[in-house]
């Protein structure tokens, strides 16, 4: 089974030798994307299965080299030693967190950076020393292994059938319908169940999706300081606040749906009124409170995102995560990107003592689309 | 060299024989030994994936052993002053932990993190590697699927581990992946109550996607990893066209001592390049992004590298929503989830397929294919990965807006016409250089290599000289197959009835994509060795290898 795939390779280590360079065809270019002119060095004894290799390892063909290299790979290994020696120094060394008398983020900093540099200066050598081994000093020696074609010989294949069909006339599947069918109908209950068992990972979702927490006369107060605010907070035209219905700052799962960007327009920027069902406006209603505030849903109805950006010269709302963008003027209607739909208006007006409220939930549902949205 | 040598020490020969003694292994040992594993540079690909692969579940399991997968709130009094008093989720504070009161925690997930990215990018371009070689062909198909599975399973792992620790950014990208979730169609409003518990955010869907990550996907990974090596071995590997290469061979160096060095090496070398990153570039400062709070965005909030194509997907589109019979289809959501993917993942998953049907190539295939010599192939690679491509920088449409001053609605649009115009021009540009490269291979054949030296004759005339090829380069530039061609839909038989197969739909479709495939070079027959037998004095040869192709559209 052994092949001779170079006739200069009577000796597997020949063809490491430099000096063989002698060999490429004078004055030529190495053909890009083909092998180097140097001999592939292939054992010429490929070893039969049965057979001991041969293809021993003999003395290097250039000695001096080679030790050379040796001292090399050994020095590389040194090296990881004294780096991985300096990696459990750093590490009882260097204290972080509640142990640590100084700034703990510099103390953290610190100690990731001996930690790392000393562990990655231990692998790199490693692995510098392990390839100038196997490079330089293991002599390159490759043998040949032959395929078979992978489709079983046809008396195999016909023995097998006739195993496997034996076998089974012996249990008799074949002769006792009845068995079988019986038997294929006790699993299918037994495969659904574990879909049974998933269900109570979560409630249905009902009508949660299209409520949130607003209710008529819920104040609005600010994301931060959970201050009410009056139509006189708002400040100059341009501004847009975050808010959030009164008494739910720590209830996330509210939060994630009712939070509300309030915007201040100077008089006749706003084109009232301003209530879109998706993109259909709705004439005869003003959700706004003196035709210059005005209350959109702060989720994207994209994917949900907290739309955040708000440019003051053109009153566009940008989502950072997709830009949908929506044209706070004109119903918060979308005028780029994904979103379909208008940010939902929250109808706001002021309560008795003055305080911003809604004047009752949003009357369509805030955030992304889903299925039974309708 | 002497026995003294290769004598094994009593002591590790009593080792073997008592392990011997049990197990009967000395003859499966010996020939995995003797595994013979081929040298080429793009073969390690696939192994840096592997070694990513032990290095996260390293770095994974020291991680487990302080991340605390809880939502309950807590107030933060730890060692990052700047979030004193800040109530946040268990999980996001012992990730502050991890990374500021845990000696090398900070390091670990620094490193775990990074070889989460280089996980990817291996596997990517493993499959790069396999795709353009053709080394997916028979009889390595399942390993193909086993492949891309591998690859959705990492991309799926990567998603739900960054999304662990309850930072700004990964909460986020959760709010994302719910909404998402929400737009499938009939199902989505349940899938997305069932996975999180309820309402958005909730607090089950922490230690959920904890035990997906940490257990149900990486054993899915560690057994399709294991099935994946061991078809390999099992089927042995490819090996790239050279000489002495052939289909019923396979040539290169023994697992034993060879590729445990080597693979020693290369082990080493990429965990202390991750480490390296790991420690001088910071990824994912969790501490500065804050906890999740539902109502918090920063701008410029990018995903992994890998999610990049979802991300764009998801910026490119138009928005489009039907409605109707009470019923929302958000197809600005389901297009870019399910198409871009979709795409890619069942067009790799069925090429293999289609091109033995295109070609009707039933044959086992052992030796690569160099990319030129399948254009077709080669084209639709190029043209994925253009396809990939532009998604993938539209999902960062907002750094180049801001970093090129370029309008980013502009940017937007420009991605919008790319997407369909670059894939295409990218498939027939690449074809046309697969051909002319094809043309190059020719003439090296017929005429040999230049080799710089230019004579002029006594009538003026200047020759350049050249040489034959050698044999080794011939056994490379000379290894292009060219698939048979199948009957055609215009081919008559002598009674003048068209052939079965090239009838209807399929078969005229089928006709088509086999005259795509048998488009080649021709290797400029009588031209073969003469050459070099004369000086190598292929002069003024103006002859130019001839394109065949059963298609009327020339180029």
């Amino acid at each position: 089974m052994s092949e001779t795939h170079d006739p200069s390779a009577g000796n597997p280590l020949e063809g490491l030798a430099p000096q063989h360079e002698a060999e490429e065809p004078s004055g030529s270019r190495r053909v890009i994307g083909t092998p180097s002119p140097t001999p592939r060095a292939v054992d010429t004894k490929a070893p039969a299965p049965d057979e001991s290799p041969d293809y021993l390892p003999t003395d290097p063909s250039d000695p001096v080299a080679a030790k050379n290299a040796e001292r090399v790979a050994a020095l590389c290994f040194l090296v990881a030693f004294a780096a991985g020696v300096c990696f459990l120094i750093a590490y009882i060394g260097l204290e972080v967190g509640p142990y640590n008398s100084g700034n703990s983020v510099v103390a953290a900093l610190r100690s990731n950076y001996a930690l790392g540099s000393s562990l990655g200066v231990a692998l790199l050598a490693l692995g510098l020393g392990s390839m100038i081994w196997v490079r330089h000093l293991t002599p390159n020696i490759e043998i040949e292994e032959h395929r078979h074609v992978l489709k079983s010989e046809p008396q195999d294949r016909d023995a097998f059938k006739k195993d496997f069909a034996t076998g089974a006339a012996i249990t008799g599947i074949t002769k006792r319908p009845l068995l079988r069918r019986t038997m294929l109908i006790a699993t299918a209950p037994l495969a659904l169940a574990p879909l049974w068992l998933l269900r109570d990972l979560g409630p249905l979702p009902g009508t949660s999706l299209r409520h949130t927490v607003w209710k008529a006369g819920t104040r609005a107060v600010t994301l931060g300081g959970l201050r009410p605010l009056t139509p006189a907070d708002m400040g100059s035209p341009g501004s847009l606040i975050t808010v959030i219905p009164e008494g739910f700052q720590d209830d996330d799962d509210a939060l994630a749906k009712a939070g509300v960007i309030l915007i201040k327009f100077a008089p006749g920027q706003l084109h009232v009124p301003t209530i879109f069902d998706g993109k259909t406006q709705l004439y005869g209603m003003n959700w706004t409170v003196d035709n210059t505030i005005v209350a959109y849903s702060k989720i994207c109805t994209h994917v949900g995102c907290p739309v955040a950006l708000y440019e003051q010269t053109t009153h566009h709302i940008l989502c950072p995560c997709h830009q949908s963008t929506f044209d706070a003027s004109n119903g918060a209607n979308v005028v780029f990107g994904p979103a379909a739909r208008a940010l939902p208006q929250l109808p706001l007006g002021t309560n008795a003592e003055g305080f911003l409220v809604a004047l009752s939930d949003f009357t369509q549902p805030v955030g992304p689309s889903f299925w039974e949205r309708g | 060299m002497s026995d003294e040598l290769v004598k094994i020490p009593p002591a590790l020969d009593g080792v073997g024989g008592w392990i011997d003694d049990r197990f009967h292994l000395a003859g499966g040992a010996r020939v995995l030994m003797k595994k013979v594993f081929p040298d080429h540079w793009s073969f390690m690909l696939g192994e840096i994936a592997l070694w990513s692969f032990v290095i996260l579940l390293l770095t994974g399991t020291y991680l487990s052993l302080f991340f605390v997968p809880s939502a309950s709130p807590v107030v933060y009094h730890g060692s990052y002053t700047k979030l004193d008093g800040i109530t946040m989720s268990q999980a996001y504070q012992s990730t502050l932990n991890i990374s500021f009161d845990i000696r090398g925690g900070l390091l670990m997930r620094q490193i775990h993190h990074w070889a989460a990215d280089l996980f990817l990018v291996a596997i990517l371009a493993h499959m790069l590697r396999v795709f353009f070689t053709g080394a997916y062909r028979k009889p390595r198909e399942v390993n193909w699927l086993i492949g891309i599975t591998l690859l959705l399973l990492g991309m799926l792992e990567g998603l739900f581990g960054y999304s662990l620790p309850d930072d700004q950014l990964s909460g986020a990208g959760l709010r994302i992946f719910e909404g998402v979730l929400q737009g499938i169609p009939i199902v989505g409003t349940y899938l997305a109550f069932f996975l999180f518990g309820g309402a958005y955010p909730g607090t089950a869907i922490i230690p959920r996607l904890y035990i997906i990550h940490v257990l149900l996907i990486p054993g899915l990974i560690l057994g399709l990893i294991t099935a994946h090596l061991f078809i390999m071995f099992h089927q042995k590997h490819t090996q790239m066209p050279m000489k002495g290469n052939t289909e019923k061979n396979v040539v290169g160096q023994p697992f034993w001592p060879y590729f445990m060095l080597k693979g020693q090496a290369w082990f080493f070398f990429i965990f202390g390049a991750l480490v390296v990153l790991a420690t001088f570039a910071q990824i994912n400062p969790v501490w500065l992004y804050g906890p999740y709070t539902p109502l918090a965005i920063s701008s410029a909030s990018q995903p992994d590298w890998y999610m990049g194509i979802l991300e764009g997907s998801l910026r490119i589109m138009p928005a489009w929503e039907i409605n109707f019979l009470g019923h929302t289809l958000t197809l600005s959501v389901l297009i870019p989830f399910a198409v871009p993917l979709g795409i890619i993942f069942t067009g790799a998953m069925l090429w293999p397929f289609f091109e033995q049907w295109a070609t009707g190539d039933r044959q086992e295939h052992h030796i690569n294919d160099r990319p030129r010599n399948a254009p077709v192939r080669t084209g639709v690679g190029v043209a994925a990965m253009a396809f990939y491509g532009v998604l993938w920088a539209e999902g960062a449409n907002d750094v180049f807006a801001d970093k090129l001053s370029i309008p980013l609605y502009t940017i937007t649009w420009i991605a919008r016409v790319a997407i369909f115009v670059i894939p295409i021009g990218a498939y027939f540009v690449t074809k046309r250089i697969c051909l002319g490269l094809q043309r190059k291979d020719a003439e090296l054949l017929s005429h040999g290599v230049e080799i710089g030296i230019i004579h002029q004759l006594p009538n003026g005339e200047f020759v350049e000289e050249s040489r034959p090829l050698t044999e080794e380069e011939r056994a490379v530039v000379g290894s292009k197959q060219v698939p048979e061609a199948i009957a055609q839909p215009a081919q008559l038989d002598e009674n003048g009835i068209p052939a079965p197969a090239s009838k209807g739909l399929m078969g005229r479709a089928r006709g088509i994509a086999n005259r795509a495939f048998l488009e080649t070079v021709d290797e400029a027959p009588g031209h073969g060795n003469g050459h070099g037998d004369h000086e190598g004095h292929a002069v003024g040869e103006a002859e130019h290898a001839a394109v065949t192709s059963g298609d009327s559209d020339q180029h």
